[in-house]
């Protein structure tokens, strides 16, 4: 076994997704097998190989940035306008902090 | 006035307005209402925006009334994957979670598209969040293949694909991080296009793997291809990650020579194929050699290991991207939502389906303390290692054909209790993803039964203009 279902709802802890009893039994099946799988990895030595982060190609390193120049932008409105929940002018969510 | 909207490409699109057989706004009607006709039967349009079409469409007949130019794709009938943000045009992501999203702003592919004179129907359905090879994953139920309507188009670009293939678009834009955009074209029987890493900005792009993903055109001939590229391609600086490197002229390098051309056959991709697939890469891999092109054996030795480093990235890089969907900003939040945390589980919990939450978890695993150096670390050095056996084997030749698929079309429902084998089904497009080149799905015939193959081009960075020109001579060549 490559994963355990206390293993896997921690997992899902630290994803923040509620799974059900029976979501939590499937997928600890299916990480296990994926894991499983995945473990072909290990036969390769890669002591000397540096990590690929990216696709990189020849540019400067400054090629991306900018001039830091003002420029409209999404309004207030536009920017909130799919929230669930909203009101003046910020998101609204439920209580964070009890006094 | 007649018009064929199912067999229209560019070209035939700019004679009949150049001809006056028809008003861009008289082909924009007749395509949304063939579209909307014959859209039950693969259900590969999630929805429609007439209004904007037409819109655009007016455009296109104002600038020919005036004598100017209308643009490259001037009254072009377009689909765009429903990954693809269009300013005011429901968003769907073939998510319940985004099932009522409104986007506030246009891509960049859009605006492009839309500046050259395209003309965008409607949204194409897809696996939700762009995570599968069926689009079996959509909330919004499967796509049906146009070729054989009880199998799979391919995913996760399913109804991109679609659409081109049934006639009720004449180009569309799909996204490709795995393999989405070449394994449905092969299973339709399209051209399918996947861009070096960078050529084409993301800006607008609801973002899955942002180190993988891709938008790329579907077409039905390889100019149609060639020309759709050419307008969304470029700089954009609304995308840091997209190149410099200018956009050559796709149209003219196609005509050119492919006499001393030399193509390689990896031998790791031509083990384990369902032998009608073999047989007809073979054939077009024939006709090459009759064009002309030199045909000599190499090997990428890693590809054995690409399924394991590509399904460790993408996960570990979705589970980060898909954090946004907490029930905050995007249109759902669930009624069990009395604490900031509850909201954000249970939101997330009954929002996204199994796949998302599948890929949620494995990436949030393999980032987790303990386990980042064993899998994510060590995923990306064998992506080095992938992108490596490539660079020495275009040391050697100047094309790297394969196949696209494994197999044709499945059935549905045949893959979907397995994801594992799901997973192993992209053995052949993942790769290319990895290294980030340019790489194609091309039709080359049909099994006994008639479901399409696709053989797969791929070359240098930045090389699209080899790409298109080797995969050009073999259309022509092959009738």
């Amino acid at each position: 076994m490559k994963i355990t279902q206390d293993e896997v709802r921690y997992v899902a802890d630290l994803a923040n997704l509620r799974l059900t009893d029976e979501e939590i039994v499937r997928m600890t099946h299916d990480l296990d097998e994926i894991l499983t799988h995945m473990e072909k990895l290990n036969e390769l030595d890669t002591s000397q190989v540096e990590p690929m982060a990216q696709v990189l190609y020849e540019a400067e390193e400054t090629a991306t940035l900018r001039q830091d120049q003002e420029k409209p932008t999404l309004s207030n409105r536009d920017a909130l306008g799919c929230a669930p929940l909203g009101g003046g002018g910020y998101f609204k969510v439920p209580l964070v902090i009890e006094r | 006035m007649s018009i064929d909207a199912a067999g229209l490409t560019i070209s035939a699109v700019r004679r009949g307005l150049q001809e006056k057989r028809f008003s861009a706004c008289e082909l924009a009607k007749e395509a949304l209402r063939f579209a909307e006709r014959e859209n039950p039967k693969t259900n590969a349009y999630l929805h429609f925006c007439p209004e904007r079409a037409l819109e655009a469409a007016r455009r296109v007949d104002e600038a020919l009334a005036r004598g100017e130019h209308p643009g490259p794709l001037g009254g072009v009938p377009v689909a765009v994957k429903d990954v693809i943000v269009a300013r005011g045009v429901r968003n769907t992501c073939g998510s319940r979670l985004l099932a009522n999203y409104i986007p506030p702003y246009d891509a960049t592919a859009v605006i492009r598209l839309e500046q050259a004179g395209g003309v965008i129907l409607g949204k194409t359905n897809c696996d939700e969040f762009a995570m599968g090879s069926s689009t079996e994953n959509s909330a919004f139920g499967p796509v049906r293949n146009p070729a054989a309507l009880d199998r799979v188009p391919g995913g996760s670009s399913g109804g991109s694909a679609a659409v081109v293939a049934q006639g009720t678009a004449v180009v569309s834009l799909g996204s490709d991080t795995g393999g989405s955009i070449r394994q449905p074209a092969a299973f339709c029987g399209v051209v399918g296009v996947t861009p070096t890493y960078g050529r084409v900005s993301r800006y607008g792009l609801v973002a899955f793997a942002s180190s993988l993903d891709h938008i790329g055109p579907f077409a039905r001939n390889v100019s149609d291809a060639a020309g759709l590229l050419k307008v969304i391609a470029g700089r954009d600086e609304m995308d840091s990650t997209s190149a410099f490197a200018p956009v050559p002229d796709y149209h003219a390098a196609m005509s050119g020579e492919v006499r001393g051309l030399k193509i390689g056959l990896p031998k790791e991709y031509y083990a384990g194929l369902a032998s009608e697939t073999g047989d007809q890469i073979m054939k077009a891999v024939e006709v090459l050699n009759r064009l002309g092109c030199q045909v000599v054996d190499i090997s990428l030795p890693h590809t054995e290991y690409a399924i394991s480093a590509y399904y460790i990235i993408c996960t570990a890089e979705a589970s980060s991207n898909l954090a946004r969907y907490d029930g905050v900003r995007y249109t759902i939040r669930s009624s069990c939502s009395e604490t900031l945390t509850d909201m954000y589980r249970s939101t997330r919990g009954e929002g996204f389906g199994a796949e998302c939450k599948r890929r949620i978890m494995l990436g949030t695993y393999v980032l987790s303390h303990g386990y980042y150096d064993a899998y994510y670390l060590k995923a990306q050095k064998v992506r080095s290692l992938i992108t490596r056996d490539f660079q020495q084997a275009f040391q050697q030749v100047d094309a790297i054909v394969t196949p696209v698929s494994p197999f044709p079309a499945f059935k549905l429902g045949e893959k979907l209790s397995d994801p594992l084998e799901m997973y192993l089904s992209d053995i052949y497009t993942i790769t290319g993803d990895l290294a980030g080149i340019p790489c194609m799905s091309l039709p080359c015939g049909t099994t006994a039964n008639g479901l399409p193959i696709g053989m797969q081009i791929l070359t240098k960075h930045f090389d699209e203009a080899g790409m298109f020109r080797l995969a050009h001579a073999y259309e022509q060549a092959a009738g």
